[in-house]
């Protein structure tokens, strides 16, 4: 008896009860549809994650100044300026497959024209972007002459591009920075959120010396070469962790600190840090799905319970076909089919409404949702595992049966 | 002398119902010949149910040996009895047993779909025994549109198409009325006059007048054995004022 025949069989015994298939598959087409949204929404999750990992730029590390006790109060991370930029040149010069680029922090509202715009200002060397992995849309970096010489040009992010400038082009043109004219030199590219959600386009950069000295002058400086902040990018294929040993061992030396007394600095590994946030929403995703599935084999039992009744129903025809000369397989695949048949039509619909489904929230709940054939054929591959394995012992309870009990059944 | 076609030595069938054992069977030696026209009959829990059930071979004896056309089919697996059935026997039931809202034509087909013949040749040789049983026009009428004479006919055909070594009926007019019940025993009778082995399970003497041989059975065993002056059906049918 061929597949073909099999599936007419399956497909006549089930449109006899329409309201009882339809019921019957509809766990599977819950489950199937569950488990495609579950992975869509974490699949997004994750993509979303990734692309802030991207955006942050791997094998970063970020070196904090240290706490100040000031009085018995201790005041937050960077507060004291321990690092200078001369630890940033020796940690370029000194460690092999490290750049190191020193920045200062500070607010200042931003004029031109008419318009204003309040934003960070960050002081820093050339070595920032491609530290950052961060690259210039137009313009040009800072040259020696204008790091020496503190001189008052600056690169703008998109953000205050569109705030301030809006369809003007930018470079050239002079932008006042707490009441000092600024030739903007250069524009960087679009990075969009960072991994906490604030905008990183939102920034001016500009020399070191110049932030220090013109911008966020003595208010928040008390030693004259130091930085808030070192970036240190890791070349690729180097163990970040490695490094970041090395980067400790060398700050610490250079800041002469006693073995056994704690760092003046905060060392964090960005990459490590992303890495475990996508782990965990890995980790989501597989437990959406494994939810969205406990769901697919409470449908599975609902196609064995329904197939146990059919097989009862039918036994007289089952009788029959025995005694016309069905063998044990040909019963065994005929109600397989038919079990099949409800999973993989539960399947196929619930596949649809899945999909659906996942559009529907990307739409209204305005999440990131990420289809992917390999999560929509799983999902079908599990439904049709789902109607072999619950369908086997009804099937088989069928192809056991005694002709003769089965004939004389009532 | 030809072998007989159905050949059973000491044939016996012991049911176990809880602790205490049941002997439907207690030692039949029966041959039938082929191009017999037997009929079985007896009480209910005569055995006669059982017999039949193990000539057909969809039961196999606790003891005793049978022969199916010289073949030793008393210790035959589930699948090679299921394959003994498909080529050997065409059983036709009380109920008629066809599978509803199937189509005549694929009811009648149903046996040669479990023998592997093409679907060409299965609806040719399908539509042949509708016409021989004179439903030719009712192919594709589902059993609920036909009646029950016509639906019993229907069950013929199908266990015609495979052509079988013997037709085996199981109180073949219980469900009928007398007069399609004439009807049915003519067909019987005429497809006995071509060469068919048919045997008739009836607890109605009526319908065992019709068969030329009447085994008899009383408690597992064959109590009588006669040969009789069959009645012709059809000539019966043609005296009867039509209905």
């Amino acid at each position: 008896m061929n597949l073909a025949a099999l599936l007419r069989i399956a497909l006549r015994a089930l449109a006899v009860n329409k309201l009882r298939s339809a019921l019957t598959m509809l766990g599977i087409i819950i489950g199937v549809s569950a488990v495609i949204v579950m992975v869509a929404v974490g699949a997004g999750a994750q993509a979303r994650v990734e692309e802030q990992i991207r955006a942050l730029g791997s094998n970063l590390l970020l070196i904090l100044s240290g706490a100040r006790t000031q009085s018995g109060v201790r005041l937050g991370l960077g507060s004291n300026f321990s690092l200078d930029e001369d630890d940033a040149f020796a940690i370029t010069r000194e460690i092999a497959g490290a750049t190191a680029a020193p920045a200062v922090r500070g607010g200042a509202q931003l004029i031109w024209g008419n318009a204003n715009w309040s934003t960070a200002v960050y002081g820093t060397t050339p070595e920032y972007l491609p530290v950052r992995q961060w690259a210039l849309a137009a313009g040009r970096v800072f040259e020696p002459a204008e790091m020496s010489g503190a001189a008052k040009v600056c690169i703008i992010g998109q953000t205050v591009v569109k705030q301030l400038f809006g369809a003007t082009d930018p470079l050239g043109q002079s932008i006042r920075i707490r009441r000092v004219p600024f030739t903007v030199i250069g524009v960087l590219e679009n990075k969009g959120q960072s991994m906490m959600g604030t905008d990183q386009d939102d920034l001016v950069l500009m020399p070191l010396n110049t932030a220090r000295n013109r911008v966020l002058g003595a208010t928040t400086l008390a030693k004259q070469r130091a930085v808030g902040v070192i970036w240190v990018k890791v070349d690729d294929g180097l163990d970040t962790n490695a490094v970041a040993d090395q980067v400790r061992a060398l700050l610490r030396q250079r800041h002469r600190l006693q073995a056994g007394t704690d760092d003046d600095f905060s060392l964090r590994n960005l990459a490590e840090i992303m890495a475990a946030r996508e782990a965990s929403s890995r980790i989501l995703t597989i437990l959406l799905a494994a939810v969205a599935s406990v769901s697919l084999i409470v449908g599975g039992i609902g196609i064995m319970n329904i197939m146990l009744v059919s097989v009862t129903e039918r036994t007289r025809e089952i009788g029959l076909r025995m005694a016309v000369g069905a063998r044990t397989r040909d019963i065994l695949g005929q109600f397989l089919v038919e079990a099949v048949t409800l999973s993989l039509i539960g399947g196929l619909i619930g596949t649809l409404l899945g999909v659906a489904g996942a559009f529907a929230v990307a739409t209204l709940a305005g999440w990131r949702v990420l289809l992917s054939t390999d999560a929509v054929l799983l999902a079908v591959a599990f439904a049709f595992l789902i109607g072999v394995f619950f369908g086997f012992y009804p099937a088989r309870k069928a192809a056991r049966l005694n002709p003769v009990e089965a004939l004389r059944f009532e | 002398m030809r072998v007989p076609l159905i050949q059973t030595q000491g044939l016996e069938k012991i049911y176990r119902l809880g602790d205490s054992e049941v002997r439907a069977l207690a030692g039949v030696s029966v041959d039938i010949a082929e191009g017999e026209f037997v009929a079985v009959m007896g009480p209910s829990g005569s055995g006669k149910s059982t017999f039949m059930n193990l000539i057909g071979c969809l039961d196999r004896p606790t003891r005793g040996a049978y022969a199916l056309g010289g073949q030793d089919v008393s210790t035959l697996d589930r699948d090679a009895l299921a394959r003994t059935r498909n080529r050997n026997i065409g059983f036709v039931f009380q109920n008629f047993n066809l599978l509803a809202r199937t189509p005549a034509l694929e009811n009648v087909e149903l046996p040669l779909i479990y023998a592997g013949v093409p679907a060409a040749e299965r609806h040719a040789r399908a539509r042949q025994m509708l016409a021989r049983v004179g439903l030719a026009e009712r192919s594709h009428h589902l059993p609920s549109q036909l009646s029950g004479g016509q639906q019993q006919r229907v069950a013929i055909a199908r266990a015609l198409v495979t052509q079988p070594l013997l037709i085996l009926a199981d109180e073949p007019t219980g469900a009928l009325d007398s007069r399609t019940s004439l009807e049915l025993m003519a067909l019987f009778q005429e497809l006995n006059r071509g060469g068919m082995t048919v045997a008739i399970v009836t607890h109605e003497p009526d319908v065992a007048r019709f068969a030329g041989r009447v085994l008899r059975f009383l408690d597992g065993r064959v109590v009588s054995d006669e040969t009789n002056v069959a009645l012709d059906a059809g000539r019966q049918l043609a005296e009867t004022v039509p209905a």
